[in-house]
Protein backbone atom coordinates (compact mmCIF):
# COMPACT_ATOMS: atom_id res chain seq x y z
CA UNK A 1 0.00 0.00 0.00
CA UNK A 2 1.18 3.64 -0.71
CA UNK A 3 0.68 6.77 0.89
CA UNK A 4 -0.85 8.16 2.57
CA UNK A 5 -1.65 6.04 5.52
CA UNK A 6 -2.37 8.15 7.76
CA UNK A 7 -3.58 11.09 5.94
CA UNK A 8 -5.55 8.84 3.84
CA UNK A 9 -8.81 10.77 2.75
CA UNK A 10 -7.90 13.26 5.12
CA UNK A 11 -9.91 16.46 4.55
CA UNK A 12 -12.33 17.80 6.93
CA UNK A 13 -15.24 15.36 6.54
CA UNK A 14 -12.78 12.42 8.01
CA UNK A 15 -12.60 13.91 11.13
CA UNK A 16 -16.26 12.39 11.16
CA UNK A 17 -16.91 9.08 12.45
CA UNK A 18 -19.02 7.82 9.50
CA UNK A 19 -16.71 8.96 6.79
CA UNK A 20 -13.45 7.78 9.43
CA UNK A 21 -15.00 3.79 8.80
CA UNK A 22 -15.60 4.35 5.07
CA UNK A 23 -11.91 5.26 4.67
CA UNK A 24 -10.18 3.00 7.15
CA UNK A 25 -12.68 0.20 7.89
CA UNK A 26 -14.14 -0.62 11.37
CA UNK A 27 -11.14 -1.53 14.03
CA UNK A 28 -11.17 -5.11 14.76
CA UNK A 29 -11.30 -6.69 18.24
CA UNK A 30 -7.90 -7.72 19.33
CA UNK A 31 -6.65 -9.41 22.15
CA UNK A 32 -3.70 -8.11 24.60
CA UNK A 33 -1.38 -10.38 23.28
CA UNK A 34 -2.20 -9.77 19.65
CA UNK A 35 -2.40 -6.74 20.01
CA UNK A 36 1.38 -6.97 21.74
CA UNK A 37 2.43 -9.25 18.98
CA UNK A 38 1.47 -6.93 15.91
CA UNK A 39 2.87 -4.29 17.30
CA UNK A 40 6.23 -5.33 18.29
CA UNK A 41 6.30 -7.47 15.15
CA UNK A 42 5.62 -4.09 12.92
CA UNK A 43 8.65 -2.75 15.55
CA UNK A 44 6.81 0.84 15.87
CA UNK A 45 8.41 3.14 17.56
CA UNK A 46 7.30 6.52 19.38
CA UNK A 47 6.56 9.50 16.94
CA UNK A 48 6.91 12.02 19.63
CA UNK A 49 10.80 12.43 19.87
CA UNK A 50 12.47 9.56 21.83
CA UNK A 51 11.45 6.82 19.39
CA UNK A 52 10.98 4.28 22.29
CA UNK A 53 9.94 1.03 21.20
CA UNK A 54 5.94 1.09 21.25
CA UNK A 55 5.79 -2.47 22.13
CA UNK A 56 8.11 -2.64 25.21
CA UNK A 57 5.79 -0.13 26.74
CA UNK A 58 2.88 -1.45 26.03
CA UNK A 59 3.87 -4.46 27.87
CA UNK A 60 5.64 -2.37 30.70
CA UNK A 61 2.17 -0.83 31.79
CA UNK A 62 0.01 -3.94 30.95
CA UNK A 63 2.45 -5.64 33.80
CA UNK A 64 2.23 -3.07 36.35
CA UNK A 65 -0.47 -3.80 39.18
CA UNK A 66 -4.04 -1.84 39.93
CA UNK A 67 -5.94 0.60 38.02
CA UNK A 68 -4.15 2.44 34.72
CA UNK A 69 -4.36 4.91 32.50
CA UNK A 70 -4.03 6.39 28.91
CA UNK A 71 -2.51 9.73 27.57
CA UNK A 72 -2.72 10.64 24.48
CA UNK A 73 0.58 13.45 24.93
CA UNK A 74 -0.67 16.24 21.79
CA UNK A 75 0.80 18.80 23.93
CA UNK A 76 3.20 19.33 20.56
CA UNK A 77 5.60 22.09 22.44
CA UNK A 78 7.75 22.11 19.90
CA UNK A 79 7.53 25.15 18.28
CA UNK A 80 8.16 24.32 14.00
CA UNK A 81 5.66 21.14 14.83
CA UNK A 82 2.29 20.94 13.36
CA UNK A 83 1.94 17.46 12.86
CA UNK A 84 -0.10 16.47 16.16
CA UNK A 85 -2.38 19.42 15.91
CA UNK A 86 -3.14 18.52 11.94
CA UNK A 87 -3.19 15.05 12.47
CA UNK A 88 -6.07 15.14 15.57
CA UNK A 89 -8.18 17.68 13.34
CA UNK A 90 -8.21 15.46 10.15
CA UNK A 91 -8.12 12.24 11.50
CA UNK A 92 -9.03 12.16 15.54
CA UNK A 93 -10.69 9.31 15.09
CA UNK A 94 -7.77 7.13 13.89
CA UNK A 95 -6.11 8.45 16.89
CA UNK A 96 -9.45 7.09 19.39
CA UNK A 97 -9.39 3.96 17.88
CA UNK A 98 -5.37 3.66 18.55
CA UNK A 99 -5.90 4.95 22.24
CA UNK A 100 -8.91 2.34 22.70
CA UNK A 101 -7.06 -0.39 21.55
CA UNK A 102 -4.32 0.25 23.66
CA UNK A 103 -6.79 1.07 26.56
CA UNK A 104 -8.23 -2.39 26.09
CA UNK A 105 -5.02 -4.18 25.86
CA UNK A 106 -3.25 -2.63 29.13
CA UNK A 107 -6.53 -3.06 30.49
CA UNK A 108 -7.02 0.91 31.09
CA UNK A 109 -9.92 2.25 32.22
CA UNK A 110 -9.75 5.42 30.86
CA UNK A 111 -8.27 8.03 28.07
CA UNK A 112 -7.11 11.59 28.68
CA UNK A 113 -6.51 13.34 25.19
CA UNK A 114 -4.04 16.11 26.18
CA UNK A 115 -4.18 19.00 23.47
CA UNK A 116 -2.25 21.88 22.50
CA UNK A 117 -4.50 24.99 23.99
CA UNK A 118 -3.48 27.22 21.05
CA UNK A 119 -5.04 24.53 18.43
CA UNK A 120 -8.51 25.90 18.51
CA UNK A 121 -10.09 23.82 15.25
CA UNK A 122 -8.03 21.04 17.15
CA UNK A 123 -9.75 20.98 20.39
CA UNK A 124 -13.17 21.26 18.63
CA UNK A 125 -12.02 18.31 16.14
CA UNK A 126 -11.05 15.77 19.16
CA UNK A 127 -14.14 16.66 21.60
CA UNK A 128 -16.27 16.11 18.84
CA UNK A 129 -14.75 13.01 17.88
CA UNK A 130 -15.08 11.65 21.39
CA UNK A 131 -18.82 12.57 21.42
CA UNK A 132 -19.35 10.66 18.60
CA UNK A 133 -18.08 7.55 20.37
CA UNK A 134 -20.10 4.99 22.55
CA UNK A 135 -17.20 3.32 24.36
CA UNK A 136 -16.49 1.37 27.85
CA UNK A 137 -13.79 3.63 28.93
CA UNK A 138 -13.49 6.98 30.06
CA UNK A 139 -12.07 9.27 26.96
CA UNK A 140 -11.44 13.05 28.64
CA UNK A 141 -9.98 16.03 26.20
CA UNK A 142 -7.73 18.07 28.45
CA UNK A 143 -6.58 21.59 27.26
CA UNK A 144 -2.48 21.86 28.35
CA UNK A 145 -0.58 25.74 27.87
CA UNK A 146 1.28 26.21 24.92
CA UNK A 147 5.16 25.68 26.28
CA UNK A 148 8.15 24.05 25.20
CA UNK A 149 7.88 21.36 28.46
CA UNK A 150 4.09 20.83 28.11
CA UNK A 151 5.08 17.61 26.07
CA UNK A 152 8.04 16.79 28.73
CA UNK A 153 5.48 13.88 29.78
CA UNK A 154 6.28 14.10 33.28
CA UNK A 155 5.77 17.93 33.44
CA UNK A 156 2.50 17.03 31.57
CA UNK A 157 0.90 14.34 34.12
CA UNK A 158 1.85 16.50 37.00
CA UNK A 159 -0.05 19.66 35.60
CA UNK A 160 -3.26 17.27 34.58
CA UNK A 161 -3.15 16.04 38.04
CA UNK A 162 -3.75 19.60 39.74
CA UNK A 163 0.23 20.77 39.49
CA UNK A 164 2.49 22.63 38.17
CA UNK A 165 3.56 22.51 34.41
CA UNK A 166 7.22 21.63 35.74
CA UNK A 167 8.86 18.12 35.49
CA UNK A 168 9.50 15.54 37.74
CA UNK A 169 12.68 13.60 39.12
CA UNK A 170 12.66 10.30 37.57
CA UNK A 171 12.00 7.62 38.64
CA UNK A 172 9.33 6.57 38.78
CA UNK A 173 8.62 7.32 35.15
CA UNK A 174 4.95 7.47 34.29
CA UNK A 175 4.06 3.59 33.17
CA UNK A 176 5.29 2.95 37.23
CA UNK A 177 2.88 5.89 38.11
CA UNK A 178 1.39 8.79 36.03
CA UNK A 179 -1.68 10.01 36.04
CA UNK A 180 -3.29 10.13 39.67
CA UNK A 181 -0.87 7.35 39.96
CA UNK A 182 -1.84 4.72 37.81
CA UNK A 183 0.69 3.44 35.91
CA UNK A 184 0.15 5.21 32.16
CA UNK A 185 0.51 4.40 29.21
CA UNK A 186 1.96 7.63 27.66
CA UNK A 187 2.20 7.85 23.65
CA UNK A 188 2.39 10.63 20.95
CA UNK A 189 -1.07 11.45 18.75
CA UNK A 190 1.26 10.05 15.87
CA UNK A 191 2.03 6.72 17.60
CA UNK A 192 -1.60 6.07 18.60
CA UNK A 193 -2.86 6.84 14.89
CA UNK A 194 -0.28 3.68 13.54
CA UNK A 195 -1.42 1.32 16.34
CA UNK A 196 -4.86 1.37 14.88
CA UNK A 197 -3.35 0.99 11.22
CA UNK A 198 -1.37 -1.85 12.28
CA UNK A 199 -4.10 -3.51 14.52
CA UNK A 200 -6.54 -3.28 11.01
CA UNK A 201 -3.64 -4.69 8.44
CA UNK A 202 -0.95 -6.18 10.16
CA UNK A 203 2.92 -5.95 10.74
CA UNK A 204 3.60 -6.96 7.30
CA UNK A 205 1.46 -3.94 6.03
CA UNK A 206 3.25 -1.87 7.91
CA UNK A 207 6.67 -3.15 6.80
CA UNK A 208 5.66 -2.23 3.53
CA UNK A 209 6.89 1.08 3.79
CA UNK A 210 9.94 2.48 5.46
CA UNK A 211 13.07 0.66 6.45
CA UNK A 212 13.85 -2.69 8.22
CA UNK A 213 15.52 -0.68 11.55
CA UNK A 214 12.77 2.29 10.87
CA UNK A 215 9.83 1.21 9.38
CA UNK A 216 6.36 2.59 8.72
CA UNK A 217 5.64 6.23 7.34
CA UNK A 218 5.98 9.55 9.48
CA UNK A 219 4.38 12.58 9.74
CA UNK A 220 7.14 15.78 9.08
CA UNK A 221 6.31 19.30 9.54
CA UNK A 222 8.44 20.97 6.45
CA UNK A 223 9.85 24.47 6.91
CA UNK A 224 12.01 27.40 5.83
CA UNK A 225 13.31 28.09 2.31
CA UNK A 226 10.36 25.43 0.55
CA UNK A 227 7.97 26.18 -1.76
CA UNK A 228 5.12 24.76 0.07
CA UNK A 229 5.79 24.40 4.11
CA UNK A 230 3.37 22.14 5.83
CA UNK A 231 2.49 18.94 6.82
CA UNK A 232 3.26 16.01 4.60
CA UNK A 233 3.45 12.04 5.24
CA UNK A 234 6.44 10.34 3.69
CA UNK A 235 7.94 6.93 4.48
CA UNK A 236 11.06 6.85 6.75
CA UNK A 237 13.89 6.36 5.51
CA UNK A 238 13.00 8.69 2.32
CA UNK A 239 15.94 10.81 0.76
CA UNK A 240 16.10 14.20 2.82
CA UNK A 241 16.11 15.43 -0.40
CA UNK A 242 13.14 14.08 -1.98
CA UNK A 243 11.02 15.51 1.30
CA UNK A 244 12.35 18.58 0.17
CA UNK A 245 11.09 18.30 -2.86
CA UNK A 246 7.39 17.02 -1.53
CA UNK A 247 7.37 20.56 0.09
CA UNK A 248 7.21 21.94 -3.18
CA UNK A 249 11.15 22.23 -3.49
CA UNK A 250 13.82 24.79 -2.37
CA UNK A 251 13.20 28.37 -3.01
CA UNK A 252 16.93 29.21 -2.85
CA UNK A 253 20.30 27.11 -2.51
CA UNK A 254 20.18 25.39 1.09
CA UNK A 255 23.32 25.57 3.83
CA UNK A 256 21.85 22.72 6.44
CA UNK A 257 19.11 21.34 7.06
CA UNK A 258 17.89 21.10 10.34
CA UNK A 259 15.94 17.95 11.54
CA UNK A 260 14.11 16.94 14.64
CA UNK A 261 13.45 20.58 15.78
CA UNK A 262 14.98 22.48 18.77
CA UNK A 263 16.21 19.77 19.89
CA UNK A 264 17.76 18.31 16.62
CA UNK A 265 20.80 18.12 14.71
CA UNK A 266 22.28 19.89 11.69
CA UNK A 267 22.65 18.06 8.24
CA UNK A 268 25.25 20.64 5.98
CA UNK A 269 24.70 20.90 2.74
CA UNK A 270 27.58 18.37 1.82
CA UNK A 271 25.32 15.90 3.26
CA UNK A 272 21.97 16.21 2.68
CA UNK A 273 22.05 13.99 -0.45
CA UNK A 274 23.27 11.46 1.83
CA UNK A 275 20.81 11.66 4.41
CA UNK A 276 17.39 9.97 4.87
CA UNK A 277 14.61 10.14 6.97
CA UNK A 278 15.22 7.38 9.13
CA UNK A 279 16.72 7.09 12.60
CA UNK A 280 19.37 4.79 11.27
CA UNK A 281 20.86 7.42 8.97
CA UNK A 282 20.47 10.64 11.03
CA UNK A 283 22.51 8.67 13.74
CA UNK A 284 24.94 9.32 11.81
CA UNK A 285 25.00 13.14 12.73
CA UNK A 286 24.54 12.05 16.25
CA UNK A 287 20.33 12.65 15.65
CA UNK A 288 17.63 11.02 15.27
CA UNK A 289 14.13 12.08 13.35
CA UNK A 290 12.50 13.32 16.74
CA UNK A 291 8.61 15.15 16.20
CA UNK A 292 9.41 14.78 12.73
CA UNK A 293 10.47 19.12 12.22
CA UNK A 294 12.58 19.28 8.86
CA UNK A 295 13.85 23.36 8.36
CA UNK A 296 15.50 24.17 5.24
CA UNK A 297 18.37 26.67 6.54
CA UNK A 298 18.89 28.96 3.41
CA UNK A 299 22.20 30.36 2.09
CA UNK A 300 21.42 33.85 2.53
CA UNK A 301 20.65 33.07 6.40
CA UNK A 302 22.89 33.79 9.22
CA UNK A 303 23.80 30.61 11.64
CA UNK A 304 25.28 32.01 14.13
CA UNK A 305 21.91 34.63 14.67
CA UNK A 306 20.26 31.17 14.14
CA UNK A 307 22.08 29.16 16.66
CA UNK A 308 22.72 31.86 18.89
CA UNK A 309 19.13 33.18 19.39
CA UNK A 310 17.49 29.24 19.38
CA UNK A 311 19.54 27.97 22.42
CA UNK A 312 18.80 31.54 23.98
CA UNK A 313 14.94 30.47 23.80
CA UNK A 314 15.74 27.15 24.95
CA UNK A 315 17.35 28.41 28.50
CA UNK A 316 14.36 30.45 28.67
CA UNK A 317 12.11 27.19 28.37
CA UNK A 318 13.97 25.63 31.04
CA UNK A 319 11.82 25.07 34.16
CA UNK A 320 15.06 26.26 36.43
CA UNK A 321 14.00 22.96 38.81
CA UNK A 322 17.90 21.73 38.09
CA UNK A 323 21.21 23.48 38.92
CA UNK A 324 22.76 22.39 36.34
CA UNK A 325 20.42 23.19 33.63
CA UNK A 326 19.89 26.49 35.53
CA UNK A 327 23.75 27.69 35.71
CA UNK A 328 24.64 26.30 32.42
CA UNK A 329 22.45 26.96 29.37
CA UNK A 330 22.70 31.04 30.59
CA UNK A 331 26.36 30.54 30.78
CA UNK A 332 26.55 29.01 27.42
CA UNK A 333 24.31 31.54 25.89
CA UNK A 334 26.57 34.51 27.44
CA UNK A 335 29.34 33.25 25.53
CA UNK A 336 27.17 32.16 22.21
CA UNK A 337 26.27 36.13 22.40
CA UNK A 338 29.99 37.07 22.74
CA UNK A 339 31.31 34.77 19.85
CA UNK A 340 28.28 36.37 17.32
CA UNK A 341 29.33 40.08 18.03
CA UNK A 342 33.05 39.04 18.14
CA UNK A 343 33.77 39.35 21.78
CA UNK A 344 34.39 36.29 23.28
CA UNK A 345 37.96 36.04 24.90
CA UNK A 346 40.42 32.91 24.14
CA UNK A 347 38.82 30.42 26.82
CA UNK A 348 35.10 30.74 25.57
CA UNK A 349 35.31 27.95 22.78
CA UNK A 350 36.81 25.71 25.73
CA UNK A 351 34.37 27.27 28.14
CA UNK A 352 31.74 26.30 25.92
CA UNK A 353 32.64 22.77 25.25
CA UNK A 354 33.35 21.94 29.03
CA UNK A 355 29.61 23.81 29.89
CA UNK A 356 27.69 22.23 27.18
CA UNK A 357 29.83 18.20 28.37
CA UNK A 358 28.74 18.93 31.88
CA UNK A 359 25.06 19.29 30.90
CA UNK A 360 24.55 16.05 29.65
CA UNK A 361 22.51 13.12 31.51
CA UNK A 362 21.93 15.84 34.28
CA UNK A 363 18.69 17.33 34.21
CA UNK A 364 15.54 15.82 35.71
CA UNK A 365 14.21 16.22 31.95
CA UNK A 366 16.25 16.27 28.85
CA UNK A 367 15.91 20.02 27.86
CA UNK A 368 19.41 20.22 28.71
CA UNK A 369 20.74 17.47 26.34
CA UNK A 370 18.16 18.53 23.38
CA UNK A 371 19.81 22.05 23.45
CA UNK A 372 23.41 20.86 23.91
CA UNK A 373 22.61 18.52 21.14
CA UNK A 374 21.35 21.38 18.92
CA UNK A 375 24.61 23.22 19.67
CA UNK A 376 26.68 20.98 19.10
CA UNK A 377 26.05 19.32 15.37
CA UNK A 378 25.45 23.68 14.55
CA UNK A 379 29.13 24.34 15.99
CA UNK A 380 30.47 21.38 13.78
CA UNK A 381 28.17 22.39 10.52
CA UNK A 382 28.88 25.88 10.82
CA UNK A 383 32.45 25.78 11.99
CA UNK A 384 33.48 28.36 9.40
CA UNK A 385 30.21 30.81 9.71
CA UNK A 386 30.91 31.07 13.92
CA UNK A 387 34.83 30.83 13.41
CA UNK A 388 34.27 34.21 11.05
CA UNK A 389 31.67 35.57 13.76
CA UNK A 390 34.32 34.97 16.34
CA UNK A 391 37.18 36.96 14.36
CA UNK A 392 35.34 39.66 12.26
CA UNK A 393 32.22 39.91 14.31
CA UNK A 394 28.37 40.56 12.87
CA UNK A 395 28.39 39.70 9.36
CA UNK A 396 25.90 41.38 6.82
CA UNK A 397 23.56 38.32 7.04
CA UNK A 398 22.85 38.86 10.88
CA UNK A 399 19.98 41.39 10.47
CA UNK A 400 18.07 39.49 8.94
CA UNK A 401 14.52 37.86 9.79
CA UNK A 402 15.67 34.60 11.08
CA UNK A 403 14.45 30.86 9.74
CA UNK A 404 14.23 29.39 12.56
CA UNK A 405 10.57 30.15 14.00
CA UNK A 406 11.93 31.04 17.91
CA UNK A 407 8.87 32.04 19.67
CA UNK A 408 9.05 35.41 21.27
CA UNK A 409 8.73 34.53 24.86
CA UNK A 410 5.83 36.72 25.79
CA UNK A 411 4.00 34.50 23.97
CA UNK A 412 4.42 31.39 25.80
CA UNK A 413 3.24 30.36 29.09
CA UNK A 414 6.33 30.24 31.25
CA UNK A 415 6.99 26.89 32.77
CA UNK B 1 23.86 -6.48 42.91
CA UNK B 2 25.87 -3.60 41.48
CA UNK B 3 25.26 0.03 42.92
CA UNK B 4 24.72 3.40 41.70
CA UNK B 5 25.09 6.62 42.97
CA UNK B 6 21.72 8.79 41.80
CA UNK B 7 21.11 12.43 42.02
CA UNK B 8 17.98 13.95 42.40
CA UNK B 9 18.65 17.21 40.49
CA UNK B 10 15.65 18.90 41.54
CA UNK B 11 15.95 18.14 45.01
CA UNK B 12 20.05 18.60 45.02
CA UNK B 13 20.74 22.46 46.04
CA UNK B 14 24.71 21.96 45.57
CA UNK B 15 25.98 21.79 49.04
CA UNK B 16 29.18 19.77 47.83
CA UNK B 17 29.60 17.63 50.87
CA UNK B 18 29.10 14.17 48.59
CA UNK B 19 32.13 15.53 46.74
CA UNK B 20 33.85 15.98 49.77
CA UNK B 21 33.53 12.93 51.30
CA UNK B 22 33.28 10.74 47.83
CA UNK B 23 35.91 12.69 45.34
CA UNK B 24 36.80 9.36 43.76
CA UNK B 25 33.52 9.43 42.41
CA UNK B 26 31.98 13.24 42.58
CA UNK B 27 33.08 15.96 41.09
CA UNK B 28 31.66 19.80 41.36
CA UNK B 29 30.75 21.32 38.16
CA UNK B 30 31.84 25.77 38.05
CA UNK B 31 28.64 26.12 39.73
CA UNK B 32 29.50 23.50 42.75
CA UNK B 33 26.48 20.87 41.42
CA UNK B 34 27.87 17.30 41.40
CA UNK B 35 28.75 15.39 38.15
CA UNK B 36 28.74 11.72 39.60
CA UNK B 37 30.31 8.81 37.65
CA UNK B 38 27.43 6.67 35.82
CA UNK B 39 29.42 3.25 36.29
CA UNK B 40 28.78 1.00 39.02
CA UNK B 41 30.26 1.57 42.57
CA UNK B 42 33.30 -0.88 43.24
CA UNK B 43 32.73 -2.78 46.33
CA UNK B 44 35.47 -1.35 48.68
CA UNK B 45 34.14 2.19 47.70
CA UNK B 46 30.60 1.34 48.88
CA UNK B 47 31.83 3.00 52.53
CA UNK B 48 32.10 6.29 50.72
CA UNK B 49 29.26 6.08 48.43
CA UNK B 50 27.19 5.52 51.47
CA UNK B 51 28.69 8.22 54.04
CA UNK B 52 28.27 10.40 50.85
CA UNK B 53 24.43 9.82 50.88
CA UNK B 54 24.17 10.34 54.30
CA UNK B 55 25.95 13.41 54.34
CA UNK B 56 23.43 15.15 51.82
CA UNK B 57 21.70 17.84 53.42
CA UNK B 58 18.94 17.73 50.83
CA UNK B 59 18.29 13.79 50.75
CA UNK B 60 19.31 14.19 46.87
CA UNK B 61 21.55 11.70 47.00
CA UNK B 62 20.96 8.14 47.19
CA UNK B 63 22.96 4.04 47.03
CA UNK B 64 20.53 2.75 44.21
CA UNK B 65 21.30 -1.09 44.62
CA UNK B 66 20.33 -2.79 41.08
CA UNK B 67 20.42 -6.57 40.50
CA UNK B 68 23.29 -7.25 37.69
CA UNK B 69 21.84 -7.51 34.04
CA UNK B 70 21.82 -10.48 32.10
Amino acid sequence: MSLPRLLAGAQERTAFLAAHEATHGRLPARTRDELFEMVDAAGLRGRGGASFPTAVKLRSVAEQRGPRAVLVNGAEGEPMSAKDQVLMRLAPHLILDGALAAAIAVDAQEVVVAVHKGAVETGVAIRRAVQERVAGVKITVRDVPVAYLAGEETALIRFLDGGALLPTAAPPRPFERGLRGQPTLVQNPETFAHLALIARHGPTWFRELGTPAHPGSTLVTVAGAVRQPGVLEMACGTPLERVLAAAGGVTEPVRAVLVGGFHGVWIGADDIRRTTLDDESLALHGGSLAAGVIVALPGTACPMVELAKTVHWLAEQSAHQCGPCRNGLPAIVGVLDAMAVGRADATARERLQRWSGDLLGRGACRLPDGAVRFLNSGMRVFAAEVADHEQQGPCDACRRPMTLAVPRTSEWVAA
Amino acid sequence: MTSRLRVDPIACTGHGLCAELFPEWIGLDDWGYPIIESGPIPEELLVHARRAADACPKLALVVAAERARD
